[in-house]
């Protein structure tokens, strides 16, 4: 059978590990085999193996991408596969990243949906109407599938230039609340995301839309940020 | 953060005027050089003309705001120059930079 030479980052060097070559198989089922049969101590992070998590993200030659939906196929370069954890986050070991930055900043982008209706936590008596066909819910739709994976985060200039940089996830969110016809936090959201460390930076050459393994679209979310931000200046 | 969201604003807003001031500038230029390029061709078209004067006078100030924001994102992009003291740099830069091309018009009105 034919082999597979993967490549993978452990600590400051690169070790190398031969493995088969199979008709189906995806860069986290070679990652499992290598941990399972050759190295034990190699780490590396998974959990649904079917894209819902956002757990196994890791650089595959050179590109950002979730392993678990990745078939080695189409990825591979002369038989080869080349992992390395995801840029622009810590790495604790080998493939695993410490996601604390990236997710510490959903925080900082005001990411939590603070409810209009009731401010102290309450439980709203009644269901919110919001038409599906509406575009503030649409706008919402376009960008509230993010699995949480840091695909983008790692695939970002900006992030890489300036590590206080909110990234193209967490503003994201944030777009897709101020689009929340439920949410009361809209003022407050658009400072947190505004400024040098936020939507103002971005350059949009559009590297985290590019390889968001679900297709979805954070630079223009970035620009509606811009937008509202522009206008709400104007406004004041 | 209020700040910045200004400086973004006010390099747009800056954008949008040069993007119309440089065709304006460039289209003279070249008009103006058609029967060949001499001081005294130029003096007579600009002396006591408040509009060129008001015209150069924004285009001056409008290249100052958006040359020095560009530069202060450049500079904390690629060198990490952030902060107060860097801001108060460009801000400096800026107002040298319209000053020059403002000085230069204000010249030419009273030539």
């Amino acid at each position: 059978m034919a082999q597979l030479k993967v490549r993978i980052q452990r600590g400051d060097g690169m070790a190398e590990y031969g493995v088969a070559a199979r008709e189906n198989q995806t860069v986290l089922d070679v990652v499992t085999e290598i941990q399972r049969e050759q190295q034990p101590d190699l780490a590396y992070r998974f959990a649904c193996r079917v894209g819902m998590c956002g757990s196994c993200a890791m650089e595959v030659n050179g590109v950002a991408r979730w392993t678990c939906r990745t078939h080695v196929r189409k990825v591979a370069e002369d038989g080869t596969l080349t992992l390395r954890p995801l840029a622009n986050l810590p790495v604790i070991r080998d493939l695993a990243t410490d996601m604390t930055p990236f997710f510490d900043k959903w925080a900082r982008a005001r990411g939590q949906f603070q409810p209009k209706d009731a401010p102290n936590g309450a439980v709203p008596a009644e269901f919110a109407v919001v038409p599906p066909s509406s575009p503030k819910r649409q706008e919402a739709d376009a960008g509230i599938e993010c699995i949480g994976c840091g695909v983008c985060y790692a695939s970002c200039d900006v992030v890489s230039w300036n590590p206080d940089y909110l990234g193209p996830a967490a503003m994201n969110r944030a777009w897709t609340l101020v689009n929340d016809v439920r949410d009361g936090g809209r003022r407050e959201r658009l400072d947190a995301v505004a400024g040098d460390a936020g939507c103002h930076s971005c350059h949009s050459t559009q590297g985290c839309t590019e390889r968001c393994p679900k297709n979805l679209d954070p630079s223009s979310a970035i620009a509606g940020l811009k937008r509202s931000i522009f206008w709400g200046v104007l406004a004041r | 953060m209020r700040g910045q969201v200004h400086l973004w604003a006010a390099q747009r807003v800056s954008a949008v005027f040069l993007a119309v001031a440089v065709f304006v500038h460039l289209a003279t230029i070249m008009l103006a050089v058609r029967g060949g390029l001499s001081a005294a061709e130029i003096v007579a078209r600009l002396r006591g003309a408040e509009g060129w004067l008001a015209f150069y006078a924004v285009f001056a100030l409008a290249a100052g705001i958006h040359g020095a924001i560009g530069m202060r994102n450049i500079a904390g992009e690629w060198l990490g120059w952030r902060g107060r003291g860097f801001d108060a740099l460009w801000l400096g830069i800026g107002l040298l930079t319209a000053g020059f091309g403002i000085r230069a018009a204000w010249g030419l009105y009273h030539a």
